[in-house]
């Protein structure tokens, strides 16, 4: 039922500007693939491209192993989410949902019964006759699942779906839809510029920057061993530094700063240059020097996140670091103007390049 | 009026409600009342106006049913009066002018709105436009030109091989109304391609891609999301193109053959060649009302309220 998809090679351009760059990606069937990346970056285009409403300029588009090239949208089985959803506003709820089986010639009893089946799923059961107009942003939400999935599509598309919800709603929806997914079984591809509903949701992540693949991996992966700068600076903080390379051996190698010398993980570099970054929540604080990688700072603000405290400092060499810590209760917070010590551990700072871009 | 008052002064509002009593007043119910009331007065020589013989009578109103003629429709003959044979035409002529310039129209206005480039957009309606800064007379004659027997259209038609010999377009091919359904086609199919143009372009294109993604092809998409959102724009332009069809003096006039009567021509021929103002208001009465009640029956066949063209 579900279908995989296969990007091979495939390129998108408009006029001169290249939308996307040979995108190689192979989505499992069954699997909950984003697509992460900001604006601009060629994620939509893909994802009107699997639709069928646009065609690739170069590459090949399988879904469920066939090549889609030529198939007009409503020959795919793909169905789309639209990011402003696209419900029919002159139709009753039902009729929404049922569209897609009215197209396929199913009776009228049919299709009413499946709808009120669908809504059921997406947890309306009394949705059936109202009017567009009378629900709110999450009802419509689900309504616009329903009638994706009255269908019985192999590959559901979703193009920033939740992005116009409230951050309350945008959470829950984000559980909902993930266990839509499993129940339904069914290819989710969803587009996304939020890197926390991402990397929540999905069983892959594929992040985008200026219409390339840049990496793709499971959330963790992406998150803990990012290829680039690009990958470490959209899904999280850094504290990033700029230097020079030394004995690099068994993955790991010395970085010589203005604020001292390093030693971390080295990535694939590709013979472009790289930085280092390190995650402030991997970023220690300590009273008295660390046996390596360690800062002497000046701590500036302290800003109070709730979950966390990330405390911003300044290096006596002037560089600017954050260091995050967890609230537990029982944390210590230094004070403004207090000097003392950050550090990382090598194996969590990774020297990276910036980001694979043409040029 | 609370709220005009506070907005713009009691001044300004002044102006305002005196302005638009004086349009409703004076442009709109007067002229229409002089005429309702003397459509119920005799024709009288000037020296009895206001005479013994001036007093309200039905007459007028009862001449629309004199002067009965043969008229066959599907092989059967029926004695029809004359103004009335000539009045269902007219209605029926401009209900198929209206339909002819739905036709032509929705599939323009859909391209103009939801296919055509915005840059070439600013042009395309240039193109449609210039036409219409031309006077309808002028625009009217063109025509007539265009139709004569040894007139461009003929020539273009033989030389092409579509027809052996030159045809009388003005006497008619299929009715006698052809050339005056052409023309007025041309004249009045801005007034159904505009509003049409004007409510699909307010359509999610999302809406149009969404039902082709969930299957729908193009016949199904058009019936389902796209007419019935620009419903309102569809009868908006259906009224405006009927009623000026239905209305319209100077067309028939210009390319009509002998064998076709427009009911306005009829009226004009009460007013201006009998000089019998009494009767010619009293058919206009007839005629304003019967088509307002065309057009309600209309807008209830298919579902559309006044409110809807409104908008």
């Amino acid at each position: 039922m579900s279908a995989g998809i296969d990007l091979e090679n495939v390129c998108c351009d408009f006029g001169t500007f290249r939308a996307v760059d040979n995108a190689n990606v192979s989505i499992r069937p069954g699997e909950f693939f984003s697509f992460l990346g900001p604006s601009g970056c060629g994620k939509t285009t893909i994802l009107r491209m699997v639709s069928g409403f646009i065609e690739p300029t170069q590459g090949t588009i399988r879904i469920g192993g066939k090549d889609v090239k030529g198939t007009r949208p409503n020959q795919r089985p793909t169905a789309l989410i639209f990011q402003n959803l696209a419900l029919f506003p002159l139709m009753p709820i039902w009729e929404n949902i049922a569209f897609g089986l009215e197209v396929r010639g199913v009776d009228k009893a049919t299709r009413r019964r499946r709808a009120e089946e669908l809504l059921k799923l997406v947890d309306l059961p009394d949705a059936a006759d109202k009017m567009v107009s009378q629900l709110s942003g999450g009802q419509k939400q689900r309504v616009a699942i329903a009638r994706a999935l009255a269908v019985e599509p192999s590959v559901m598309l979703l193009d920033e779906p939740l992005s116009a919800l409230d951050l309350k709603l945008r959470q829950h929806m984000r559980a909902e839809l993930r266990a839509i997914q499993k129940r339904t079984g069914v290819t989710f591809i969803y587009i996304t510029h939020d890197q926390g509903e991402a990397l929540a949701m999905s069983d892959r992540v594929g992040v985008m920057s200026q219409g390339r693949i840049q990496q793709i991996a499971d959330p963790r992966e992406i998150y803990n061993n990012p290829v680039n700068g690009f990958v470490a600076s959209f899904v999280g903080e850094n504290n990033i530094f700029q230097g020079e390379i030394q004995n690099p051996s068994g993955g790991m190698a010395r970085y010589v700063t203005p604020h001292g010398t390093f030693r971390a993980r080295l990535g694939d570099l590709g013979g472009m240059p790289g930085k280092l970054y390190v995650r402030p929540e991997h970023t220690l604080i300590s009273a008295t020097p660390a046996e390596e990688n360690s800062i002497p700072v000046t701590v500036g603000d302290v800003s109070f996140e709730g979950s966390f405290i990330a405390i911003h400092a300044t290096s006596d060499t002037g560089a600017h670091l954050t260091a995050e810590i967890r609230n537990d209760g029982s944390a210590t917070v230094p004070e403004r103007g207090a000097k003392l010590y950050m550090s990382f551990a090598p194996e969590r700072a990774a020297i990276l390049p910036d980001a694979n871009v043409r040029g | 009026m609370e709220n005009l008052i506070r907005r713009y002064g009691r001044g300004l509002t002044g102006i305002f409600v005196l302005l638009v009593g004086f349009w409703l007043l004076m442009l709109v119910i007067l002229p229409n009342f002089a005429m309702f009331e003397q459509s119920f007065r005799p024709y009288l020589p000037v020296t009895e106006i206001g005479g013994p013989r001036d007093v309200y009578s039905l007459n007028n109103y009862a001449k629309f049913f004199d002067a009965p003629v043969e008229w066959s429709l599907f092989g059967i003959t029926l004695m029809v009066p004359v103004h009335v044979l000539s009045f269902l035409q007219t209605i029926f002529y401009s209900a198929l002018c209206t339909v002819i310039a739905l036709i032509l129209s929705y599939p323009l206005a859909f391209y103009l709105a939801k296919i055509a480039s915005p840059q070439s957009l600013p042009t395309l309606l240039l193109l449609l436009f210039i036409p219409l800064w031309v006077s309808e007379a002028l625009r009217a004659f063109a025509w007539y030109v265009i139709l004569t027997f040894n007139g461009p259209l003929n020539q273009l038609l033989m030389w092409l091989g579509l027809i052996d010999q030159a045809i009388r377009w003005q006497q008619g091919v299929l009715t006698n109304f052809d050339a005056i359904v052409i023309v007025m086609v041309y004249c009045y199919v801005l007034f159904m391609l505009l509003p049409i143009y004007t409510s699909i372009q307010s359509l999610d294109t999302n809406q149009i891609e969404a039902a082709e993604d969930l299957g729908a092809p193009w016949w199904r998409t058009h019936l389902r999301v796209v007419i019935p959102h620009a419903k309102p724009g569809i009868a908006s332009g259906c009224v405006m193109v009927f009623m000026l069809s239905a209305g319209s003096l100077l067309v028939p006039t210009v390319v009509g053959s002998t064998r076709a009567n427009w009911f306005p021509q009829t009226i004009y021929t009460w007013f201006n060649d009998s000089q019998d103002w009494q009767t010619g208001a009293a058919y206009s009465m007839i005629f304003l009302l019967l088509c307002i009640v065309f057009v309600i029956l209309m807008l209830r066949l298919f579902r559309v309220s006044l409110s809807d063209i409104a908008k």
